[in-house]
């Protein structure tokens, strides 16, 4: 491809201006249950600017990865689902489109990563299959450029002997492999947002690096914005520009990712961030666990949903939903938002 | 690399010369017994005589080739395999092939009626009542019945298969309706819901292929319905509709080529059910009428008279090849089914 078509040029040129492409805004997701309704995604906003890294952290349960979906439209609202609030990609709303024209968006707009990469491949099909089809299907392409795109994709991901592999099937390849297959997928159409939900669950801890790595890379490389979801946070700090921490469906604290990690506000991030545990910490040296499970979705607390497992909780905690706010606005802006009556301040803060 | 004594072998205390010496022993006996059987014995002799150096002669070869390979090796499968591709070459060829008269009686008046099997050079297998060769009308019998139970369960597999992947993919309302008319099918006897067909159909290849098929069907949607529901919940599809799949292309390109492999390992077990079924229809005489031959109308030949006291190899000679048939079917088929079950499949 030596001339891009103008399609192209015309994306990356939204690109480099460093736009805002994705805006949601109070998304919740309601999915109807025999056990009476659940919010698996309860009024969450989000930003996000062409080319930045957003990191999505949050114990299991906390619909993180139905974030995920509902952004992407791949969860829409239906016999058993409703979806309220907005997702704008690009200035379109996503839900707002027909299921016909969504489907357009999968693929050039927005791609996904899944978590396990032994089930996100067809065992029956062909590596080459997997990544040709989306190219002759979005982008037209005849069948031997759909194929030299294929091998000239699975180079990008660093996949040795190409041409090769994709003659091969999915179980002829080790699990890393296959993950780097799947990125290879998402990337194919050349997606302006890539959604990647727990791309290293599945995976070996060596090869965790260098998936999260390529991820990187990739996201530099092609000025493509990424949404990482993990309960990893050692997946999130340092290759996220910024990190929503989520909590029963909701969003606990936000800001750049550095100040997340060094400075929590949130009694649920200081607590996550405390369980990690640490190299240097001396031997025998107890790991902090959060008291206590997760709330009932199905009937959460009235208050702070957190409240029930937090040391600092208040009566007010138990009785009113903590607004997502900047307890200390900086000068330059840039906004740390926490949801909770008694952040984490220091003395200097107050 | 670890390189084994080549005079041992796996499995046994025997090394390779004692067990390739014995196998061939056991195989010369086998041999041995079965000549005798066919030339000296006589009545209720030759028939054991016939099993018992069967027997022998197929644990003998099953030694030779532990010998040869250095490993056990499990014949049956191949021996299976052996007889249906002899089966299906010599009826995919029938009609070009030397063989003598077995369909037409007026050509066949000047010869000798009722010969017995394996005594005649000209007649292999004998000839029945109206002196038509009993090789020939097997093998004539072969391709009507390959061609019925094939052609059937070609178009059970294609059509139920298809009903049942949109059945499971689009389940609710679709997968109800498909599951009531399925069952309802399956609430009617097989035999009975065959005779019924039967008539109002007129005999034919085609009729009876199409009336064995409605027969398969509703076991086919069954299990590709059951399938599509346990693959769809691969993250597989959700990965390609991710990348903007249509329903369409999901079902053809994700589901079918999964489905497809469950459903292949239970036609070939089924194969053995149509040919029976196929048999038992002619033997009533429902199916494919005189003078053509079936294994079934073959087998209801001996029905006539005392036949059966006089003359038992008619009864016999249509009853070997369909139990030969059927059994290999049945044994390819559970090999199939062990290989490709879904349960396993780890991919």
């Amino acid at each position: 491809m030596t001339t891009p078509s103008p399609v192209l040029t015309e994306k990356r040129s939204a690109r480099a201006r460093g736009d805002l492409l994705l805006e949601v805004d109070d998304l919740r997701t309601v999915f109807h249950t025999q056990r009476g309704d659940v919010a698996a995604v309860d009024g969450v906003s989000l930003r996000l600017h062409a080319g930045e890294t957003l990191g999505i952290v949050g114990e299991s349960g906390s619909g993180k990865s139905v974030l995920g979906r509902t952004v992407m439209g791949l969860v829409a609202s239906g016999p058993t689902t409703t979806v309220t609030g907005s997702v704008r990609l690009d200035g379109q709303d996503v839900h707002a489109l027909s299921p016909r024209q969504r489907r357009h968006l999968w693929g050039p707009k927005v791609a996904m990563v899944f978590q396990d990469p032994m089930t996100s491949l067809n065992p029956v099909k062909k590596i080459g299959a997997h990544l040709t089809e989306p190219l002759r299907l979005h982008q037209g392409m005849d069948r031997k450029a759909a194929r030299e795109q294929a091998a000239d994709l699975l180079r990008q991901v660093g996949i040795p002997e190409p041409e090769r592999r994709l003659g091969q099937y999915p179980h002829e390849l080790s699990g890393g492999m296959r993950q780097r297959v799947v990125i290879a997928m998402a990337l194919s159409c050349n997606p302006e947002l890539l959604i990647a939900d727990e791309p290293t669950t599945a995976l070996d801890v060596t090869v965790q690096k260098q998936i999260l790595d390529l991820l990187a890379r990739l996201s530099a490389e092609r000025h493509m914005a990424v949404i990482l979801v993990s309960h990893d946070l050692g997946a999130v700090v340092g290759r996220t520009d910024r990190v929503a921490v989520m909590y029963a469906g909701r969003v606990a604290e936000t800001n750049r990712t550095a100040e997340v990690f060094a400075h929590p506000l949130h009694p649920y991030s200081e607590a996550l961030l405390a369980s990690i545990p640490q190299l240097d910490a001396p031997p025998h040296t107890w790991l902090r666990a959060i008291e206590g499970r997760p709330p009932n979705m199905a009937a959460p607390p009235p208050g702070c949903r957190f409240a029930p497992r937090c040391p600092r909780a208040q009566d007010v905690c138990r009785t009113e939903l903590p607004e997502l706010r900047d307890p200390r606005p900086a000068p330059d802006g840039s906004a740390h938002l926490a949801a909770c009556h008694f952040p984490l301040l220091t003395e200097e803060d107050r | 690399m670890f390189m084994p004594d080549p005079s041992r072998l796996r499995g046994t205390s025997l090394s390779r010369r004692r067990m390739a010496l014995l196998g061939g022993g056991l195989v010369a006996g086998g041999v041995a017994l079965v000549v005798l059987a066919l030339t000296v014995a006589s009545g209720a002799g030759t028939g054991l005589g016939l099993v018992a150096g069967t027997v022998l002669a197929y644990s003998g070869a099953v030694r030779l080739v532990w010998a040869a390979r250095r490993r056990k090796v499990d014949l049956l499968p191949w021996l299976c395999l052996g007889w249906l591709v002899l089966l299906g070459v010599a009826a995919l060829l029938a009609p070009w092939l030397p063989l003598p008269e077995g369909r037409n009686a007026t050509v066949a008046l000047t010869e000798p009626i009722y010969l017995e099997p394996l005594k005649y050079g000209d007649h292999p297998l004998g000839t029945n009542g109206a002196g038509l060769d009993l090789l020939s009308r097997a093998i004539f019998g072969a391709r009507t019945s390959m061609v019925i139970s094939m052609s059937a369960i070609l178009v059970g597999i294609t059509v139920g298969g298809l009903i049942g992947v949109v059945a499971g993919f689009y389940r609710k309302g679709v997968d109800r309706t498909i599951g009531i008319l399925t069952n309802s099918v399956l609430a009617v006897p097989p035999l009975i819901l065959l005779i019924a067909l039967a008539a109002i159909l007129d005999p034919g290849i085609r009729n009876m292929s199409f009336a064995l098929a409605l027969l398969t069907i509703p076991s086919m949607v069954r299990i590709g319905r059951a399938n599509t529901i346990a693959f769809a919940q691969r993250e597989f599809v959700l990965a390609a509709r991710a990348m903007g799949a249509s329903k369409a292309r999901i079902i053809l390109r994700e589901l079918v080529p999964n489905v497809a492999m469950p459903l292949f390992s239970i036609a070939v077990v089924s194969i053995s059910a149509l040919i029976v079924a196929e048999a038992s229809l002619s033997f009533l005489g429902l199916g494919i009428p005189q003078p053509e031959p079936t294994w079934g109308n073959m087998i209801s030949e001996a029905q006539a008279g005392n036949t059966m006291e006089d003359q038992p190899f008619i009864l016999i000679v249509p009853g070997l090849f369909l139990f030969m048939t059927v059994f290999s079917f049945n044994l390819l088929g559970e090999q199939a089914q062990r290989r490709w079950d879904p349960r396993s499949a780890k991919l």
